[in-house]
């Protein structure tokens, strides 16, 4: 395997023996993008859009060409079709009451996957009761998997749209998003994909996908907290009408009304984050550096390494089974008699960091009849220690819980 | 790192808990939730003459909320309402970190979840018990008489 990655991670530094394990929560951030986002504002701060002097328009420039880096990393079309968010949530969310309201009515239907993050289920159970649309579930297997069949057949005459992510964050399965845009278009009906877990791990092109939106968030892709983005199709995103009202929206207001701004601003009303779209640039061109193959290649070797050795350990059982290509650096699990907290809490004690309780995607755990589950999750900076560290924990938790093994 | 993660009094009281059913003839009962988690307990009281005469509980959680409603229980049954009640406000006190050692002593075996105080996220596992313990003895409760 290549060179390790860590020196590039400052908080590898501050606490060289913790195992970080949480990466689908929030990845690490690089040196080069916490120093990025701080010369920012040391060098370029000013509220942007407005450039009647040299600073704002450095702040403009620095703004617009991270845009640009966002488009080019996901094959988009245009600038315009890049909208700045604070996260994937918040894109989600503008999908819902922007279009929904403005396009769905009672005889309409919204069908949403199952293994969806809350985040791509709430905003659409809020339209549902807001316009009288129906919601429907698709479900999948105990392994995540969603067939062709299963969703044309789900798919009616009123479906307008459907939502799922490319990678769920609790299977860690990449679903085959640009044949479900296929089968979603000769419906006529759009389709919304939630990137957050696979944009900083594969490579995602939204014209090869074909889908309709895409909602990701940098904190994920080592950029900073509070910066995401939307990707909509341009005409789609014309004839939707602004998400939130305000400052730097605008072409020009009377006391009737408004001019709406061209697109993208007219979604990004208010002073906008410029500092963690600079972030974002840069993290853009730190995993450009590194190359999705070096990143896949990694990710997929320590998944692997992770779940040969769990499947040995007696008493666990992962969650959409037991092959280790399935799982892209995001392995769900269960202990036998263990409760998640407890098995977060003992791999905290030996300073490994894991995440516990349903990720956010109850009604999955309801659906796969398990109540809470643990989970780690990887990313290209973790190195085959971390998963040695992983497994010799992971064998102690059932005797340090009382049990014989 | 400690090997013995959590308290052996802890560790005992989740695996082979004794209070862990049902309670027919059960004066009153709650169910108590903690919806991040997921922990659920739904506690059962018999309270007699302002004594509570016997107490179980059920449902499904984490390992600190299940050995301190079991514990709770050990500590509870026998005592009159407002012993319980003196002794809920002197756990809170413990977690909150601001207990004596005198009054540690009077919390016996609860006085192992003393350390969780410590770990915030889990604070609110330990105390689950007792909150549902503190609706059902509030003053406008079933439980109070």
């Amino acid at each position: 395997m290549s060179l390790s990655r860590k020196n590039d991670f400052p908080v590898f530094a501050q606490f060289p023996d913790m195992v970080y394990l949480d990466s689908a929560a929030t990845a690490q951030k690089p040196a080069a993008v916490i120093e990025a986002e701080a010369a920012y504002y040391r060098e370029a701060n000013a509220n942007p859009l407005r450039g009647l002097y040299d600073l704002s328009v450095r702040a403009t420039d620095a703004y617009e060409n991270a845009r640009e880096a966002v488009r080019g990393f996901i094959g988009a079309a245009s600038a315009k079709e890049i909208v700045f968010t604070r996260n994937a949530t918040e894109s989600l969310n503008l999908i819902a009451y922007s279009l929904g309201r403005a396009e769905l009515c009672a005889n309409d239907e919204i069908l949403v996957a199952i293994s969806e993050h809350h985040s791509n289920m709430l905003p659409w159970q809020m339209l549902a009761r807001e316009t009288g649309a129906k919601l429907r579930y698709l479900e999948c297997d105990s392994s995540g998997i969603y067939t062709e069949e299963a969703l044309r057949a789900a798919l009616t005459p009123h479906t307008k749209i459907f939502a799922i992510a490319q990678i769920s964050n609790v299977f860690g399965r990449i679903q085959p998003i640009a044949e479900f845009a296929k089968i979603c278009h000769e419906n006529g009906t759009l389709i919304v994909c939630d990137g957050a877990q696979s944009v900083p791990h594969i490579p995602v092109d939204v014209q090869a996908l074909d889908v309709d939106f895409l909602a990701f968030s940098g904190h994920k892709m080592f950029a900073p907290m509070g910066i995401g983005v939307l990707y909509g199709k341009e005409a789609l995103l014309q004839k939707m009408p602004p998400f939130l009202y305000g400052g730097e929206m605008i072409e020009y207001v009377t006391r009737e009304g408004a001019e709406y701004a061209e697109l993208p601003h007219k979604f990004e009303a208010g002073t906008v984050n410029v500092g963690g779209a600079v972030g974002l640039h840069v993290a853009i061109g730190y995993i450009r550096s590194v190359g999705f193959a070096e990143i896949m290649q990694r990710e997929d070797a320590l998944t692997a390494l992770a779940v040969e050795q769990m499947r040995r350990i007696p008493h666990i059982q992962i969650i959409g089974g037991d092959d280790p290509a399935a799982h892209h650096g995001i392995v769900t699990f269960a202990v036998e008699g263990v409760h998640p907290h407890d098995i977060a809490a003992i791999f905290d004690a030996d300073g490994i960091a894991v995440r516990a309780g349903h990720h956010c995607a109850q009604p999955l755990h309801q659906h796969l009849g398990v109540p809470s589950t643990a989970r780690m999750s990887l990313a290209f900076y973790n190195d085959e220690q971390d998963i040695e560290k992983f497994i010799d924990t992971l064998k102690t938790v059932r005797r340090r819980m009382g049990f014989a093994g | 790192m400690p090997d013995n993660f959590y308290d052996e009094v802890l560790i005992d009281h989740n695996l082979h808990p004794q209070h862990l059913h049902g309670l027919p003839g059960a004066t009153c009962s709650h169910a108590g939730m903690n919806p991040s988690c997921g922990d659920e307990i739904t506690l059962h009281l018999t309270v007699q003459d302002g004594v509570i005469a016997d107490g179980a509980f059920t449902g499904v959680g984490c390992a600190v909320s299940q050995a301190s409603a079991d514990i709770m229980l050990d500590l509870i049954i026998g005592r009159t309402v407002e012993e319980a009640r003196a002794l809920t406000a002197l756990f809170r006190k413990m977690i909150a970190g601001e207990i004596t050692p005198e009054e540690l002593e009077q919390l016996e075996e609860a006085g192992a979840l003393q350390n969780i105080a410590r770990m915030p996220a889990r604070v609110k596992c330990a105390l689950l018990s007792w909150r549902t313990l503190e609706h059902l003895l509030d003053p406008d409760g079933t439980a109070a008489g």
